[in-house]
């Protein structure tokens, strides 16, 4: 088990570290950040003086060789427009995308997944169809049209929602969340909606797909054999069956959520890692580029490691090694 | 509808005149067409068929566990004196497992992969004997493993079907079919997906049990080699019609059928001077196609145009043995 950990955490390491080299490259194709830093009616000598003081005027190797040198000591480099270290403005504003993301998680877990065997356990029923056509709906609105659409609705219209922003922070055992206050919750769930939406729809559809896979099998037949009920059949053994593949999935699309928030984030001008990132984008402010996508790269293999003990536990003929 | 007029005491299971319908996209499919039989207490019935034949379908039709889209059309399955046809949902549940129980085809896949061998026993006794504390559930499940032969029966509790071999899940599968001693077993082809080798012994294993607890056994299968070793009786099935019905000894030494004896030539036996395995000529008719006259008149080398014309029905011929054909074999007739 120790030595399983330990190869997922050398897997970790490594994908950051191509992630890093990618993004490093990349970025050098955004534009020139020092342009967007200097004065407009900067002279040629003091541009040339910024670019030396950033260390942009070596050669884009030897900047990468000296970011993973600062990268040992644990310094993902300074960001040019804010002055501060890269690391902790994307920590700082890690909360606050991770509160929507987990909103949105639990929406999908506890909206999808019943939907789903409700849908694949009575195939025929009118209430099944609508809920399918539904989440074709789901799949196919794209998730900003479902943010603006969500804004209006709520809170041009009805006034019952907020339209933008964070609102009040409570902080509970030393962790500082909207998730403790009721106006952070009112804040929370139209931007947790938006980001759910889509996900909701094809974790429900896989979730309904795996159960009537599931209920066509022999073992299914067998159980009908022994006198198991519909509900003994559908919650006590053909649910676990389907889960499996929803387990993959969902794994997939909670890594996924926390990079798509980027969209959600500008939508409703949440503080959150995904407009920090959109924001350097605009600025080509690679330190932070650079280190939000190592994180958001971290956290994917964290996510995959969790899916992967969850199989285990789910179906014993898995075994971690 | 001769076969139930002698019905004499003890008859446990009385169908009469069954008909089971496929309805699809293509048409209606007659799996099982105007079948009767009865089965006695401790009986033990041998259905042979080919694949298609419908003896699959008439066994589900017993339990009512039927596709979504076939139906029972008519006919009576009289057990234990009550017609389980217009029986609810509810009340073949408890007659399913309890009452009648069954071993399917696939025994490889019988069992639910993420359950221990111990939970999907035990379930039988949830399901049926909701009084037994959990204690009791656990030394019946030991008892039975024993009974089927599994060594080390405590560490098998804990195991997973994935780690069990093909003979040992079927095993375990007979236990969960048995555990509750039920009246009726329905075995469809239970060896078939077994290697050749442990096919004779958990045949040997089943047929003890079922002696042992007085349960009647209908065993479903292709091999007539393997019901004319273990059945009582045999009935023999084509396109969905019963075609013979006799007793074992009649029906093997006095086959008057052709299909039947057809059937009988085709069973390889050691010490014996025929070059090539006799094999019986043409198809199964298409389902969807059925000809008018008897099902089995193209492939038949007594067939005559009667044959074709008209649709024999399933009489008497001599006192206990029944065919149904207009031109049945005599005593020392051969056909093939």
């Amino acid at each position: 088990m120790l030595k399983y950990f330990l190869r997922r955490f050398g897997q970790m390491l490594i994908v950051m570290l191509v992630v890093s080299i990618l993004v490093f490259f990349l970025t050098s194709f955004l534009g020139d950040p020092v342009l967007m830093l200097v004065r407009e009616d900067a002279s040629e000598a003091e541009i040339q003086a910024a670019r030396v003081r950033l260390g942009l005027d070596r050669p884009i190797y030897v900047q990468y060789g000296i970011f993973l040198q600062d990268l040992l000591q644990g310094n993902f480099g300074v960001s040019y427009t804010y002055g501060k270290p890269a690391m902790s403005l994307i920590l700082e504003r890690f909360p606050a995308t991770m509160e929507v993301v987990i909103v949105a998680s639990l929406l999908i877990i506890f909206i999808a997944i019943p939907l789903g065997v409700y849908a694949g356990a009575f195939p025929n029923r009118r209430s099944s169809k609508l809920i399918m056509g539904g989440s074709i709906l789901g799949i196919s609105l794209p998730n900003f049209w479902i943010g603006m659409m969500l804004i209006y609705i709520f809170a041009v219209e009805l006034h019952v929602m907020p339209a933008s922003g964070r609102g009040q922070v409570g902080t509970f055992l030393g962790i500082s969340s909207s998730l403790f206050t009721k106006d952070g919750w009112k804040h929370l769930i139209l931007p947790s909606v938006t980001l759910a939406i889509s996900n909701i729809a094809s974790t429900l559809r896989l979730t309904r797909s795996g159960i009537i896979e599931t209920m066509r099998e022999d073992f299914v037949k067998f159980l009908r054999a022994k006198g198991a009920g519909n509900r003994r059949i559908m919650f006590g053994h053909a649910l676990k069956n389907a889960l499996i593949p929803v387990v993959t999935v969902l794994g997939l699309n909670i890594g996924g959520l926390i990079a798509f928030t980027t969209v959600t984030e500008t939508i409703y001008a949440w503080p959150g890692m995904g407009k920090l990132l959109i924001d350097s984008i605009g600025k080509a402010d690679r330190p932070i580029i650079v280190a939000y996508l190592m994180v958001t790269a971290g956290m994917f293999v964290v996510i995959n490691f969790i899916v992967d003990i969850l199989y285990s536990l789910i179906d014993p003929r898995i075994s971690l090694a | 509808m001769a076969v139930s007029n002698t019905q004499s005491d003890g008859v446990m299971l009385d169908v009469r005149n069954l008909c089971m319908y496929f309805h699809t996209f293509d048409g209606v499919i007659k799996a099982v067409d105007d079948i009767s039989f009865s089965l006695k207490e401790k009986e033990i019935l041998g259905i042979v068929g080919e694949s298609g034949s419908g003896k699959s379908a008439a066994s589900y039709s017993i339990l009512k566990l039927l596709a979504g889209n076939g139906k029972i059309e008519s006919g009576q399955i009289i057990f234990e004196g009550q017609d389980l046809v217009p029986a609810s949902e509810k009340k073949m549940r408890q007659v399913r497992g309890d009452k009648i129980s069954m071993v399917f085809q696939d025994s490889l896949t019988s069992l639910d992969p993420l359950k221990t061998i111990e939970q999907q026993i035990s379930e039988m006794f949830i399901l049926h004997r909701p009084e037994m504390t959990k204690a009791e559930r656990r030394e019946k499940c030991l008892e039975l493993l024993r009974a089927v032969g599994i060594p080390k029966p405590e560490e098998r509790l804990k195991s997973y079907p994935f780690q069990l071999s093909g003979g040992m899940r079927q095993r375990v599968v007979i236990a969960i079919a048995l555990s509750i001693e039920p009246k009726l077993l329905i075995a469809d082809e239970p060896t078939t997906a077994l290697d050749v080798t442990i096919q004779a012994q958990i045949l040997r294993l089943m047929t003890r049990l079922v002696r042992d607890q007085g349960t009647s056994l209908i065993l479903i299968t292709h091999d007539l080699a393997v019901v004319s070793e273990n059945a009582d009786r045999i009935a023999v099935m084509y396109c969905g019609k019963l075609v013979e019905h006799a007793s074992r000894d009649e029906l093997i030494h006095h086959a008057c059928h052709p299909y039947t004896v057809g059937l009988l030539k085709c069973i390889p036996r050691l010490r014996s001077s025929r070059p090539r395995l006799p094999y019986i000529p043409g198809m199964v008719p298409a389902m969807l196609h059925l000809p008018q006259g008897c099902y089995f008149a193209d492939r038949c080398p007594r067939a005559q145009d009667r044959c074709r014309q008209e649709q024999p029905q399933l009489i008497e011929h001599t006192p206990g043995h029944f065919v149904a054909c207009h031109f049945p074999l005599q005593a020392g007739e051969d056909v093939f």
